[in-house]
């Protein structure tokens, strides 16, 4: 194993220079260490303005987000060793406006993630001390997955459509939406199917399949828009075959 | 009017590539490998035209092709569409593709009506 890996960093620093560059560091290497770790030390020892999120360094908070290698990845969930023997190309997430060097500009995906309203709406709610909504290990199960989102937004740096269609309403909402819809305490399919139904809902989406691959939580987004997708289609037919029916 | 669009064609792309994906291998193996081979008893002459005689498979064949040209053309609509990048030019693309499988679906019917 060698002493030390040498990480290129994508920089951005508009108060000082116009265009983008990538600075190179020596860090030292450990079997141990992820990217993380690397950019950490980068910032404690080499260069303290480096610019770039993270939190909790056990992949729950989703912020330390960013492509490297050209893969986007949890940097905190990414080993050095994986990328020997560098150097090591850090980047950030794609399809996001760059603020400063890895740290991009995430309102456009919190927009979209409340149009969708991703909370449990209720047609009538009853009082806390009639107690809680209770639900079986059954009715959890069928949403459960959507809900270990981390709202990292590694599924839109891989998307190829949301690059192109920067409209697209994109994997991770829908697969939130997707998480409250199929919650047996929740009423709200319909506000949501508003959203999800338009063109930039779930049809721009030509299941490429990506969004699933880089999740590091398995929460399958391109299922989730696939089975919307097939809801939406037989209900728009058999609102075509049975006109009378109010759906 | 676009609400409707984007279900209806995705509908008939989605069932026509789950049919074709679970027909097309079987029917070529029929057609293309086990009847000129002379396998499962069959002869390398069968009279397919009797074969479509059957009203009933000349209505799976017509729902299958018709089904399977729309999914192609929906697919290529797509390709153009997100591939090529050629967003201007979608509604073209859209009469064109879909035009095709329409005129592919109308042949289709006519040489299974006459057919028999």
């Amino acid at each position: 194993m060698p002493d030390t890996v040498q990480l290129e960093v994508f920089r951005y620093r508009p108060e000082e220079e116009g265009e983008p560059v990538f600075d190179t560091f020596e860090v030292p290497y450990r079997d141990e260490w992820m990217v993380l770790d690397a950019l950490n030390h980068i910032k404690d020892h080499e260069d303290g303005t480096l610019s770039y999120r993270w939190a909790c360094r056990m992949g729950v908070c989703g912020s330390c987000g960013m492509t490297v290698n050209g893969e986007p990845v949890l940097t905190c969930a990414a080993y050095l060793e994986a990328f020997l023997p560098g150097p090591i190309r850090v980047e950030p997430l794609r399809g996001f406006p760059v603020i400063r060097d890895l740290a991009g500009d995430l309102t456009d995906f919190i927009e979209k993630l409340e149009r969708v309203k991703p909370w449990i709406i209720r047609e009538e709610t009853k009082d806390p001390s009639e107690g809680e909504y209770l639900q079986t290990p059954g009715q959890m199960a069928a949403y459960r997955r959507y809900s270990m989102c981390i709202n990292c937004m590694l599924c839109y740096a891989a998307c190829p459509i949301y690059e192109l269609e920067p409209g697209f309403i994109g994997p991770a909402a829908i697969a939130l939406a997707q998480r409250y819809n199929l919650d047996s305490r929740d009423d709200g399919a319909e506000e949501r199917h508003e959203v999800l139904s338009e063109h930039e809902g779930i049809w721009s989406c030509t299941f490429v399949g990506e969004c699933s691959a880089v999740c590091p939580k398995n929460v399958d987004p391109a299922g989730a828009i696939q089975r919307y997708k097939v809801d939406a289609t037989a209900d728009f037919f058999r609102s075509l075959l049975t006109p009378w029916r109010d759906r | 009017m676009r609400r409707a669009r984007d279900p209806f064609f995705w509908g008939l792309f989605s069932a026509g590539g789950m049919l074709a994906a679970l027909l097309l291998p079987a029917l070529f193996l029929i057609v293309a490998v086990a009847a000129p081979l002379g396998w499962f008893g069959m002869t390398a002459h069968v009279d397919w035209l009797a074969l479509v005689g059957n009203p009933l498979l000349r209505l799976g064949l017509f729902g299958l092709l018709f089904l399977a040209f729309f999914h192609a053309a929906h697919r290529f609509r797509y390709t153009l569409y997100d591939g090529m990048q050629l967003y201007h030019l979608d509604a073209l693309i859209s009469v064109l593709t879909y035009g095709v499988a329409t005129v592919l679906t109308l042949i289709a019917a006519v040489v299974l009506a006459t057919a028999g």
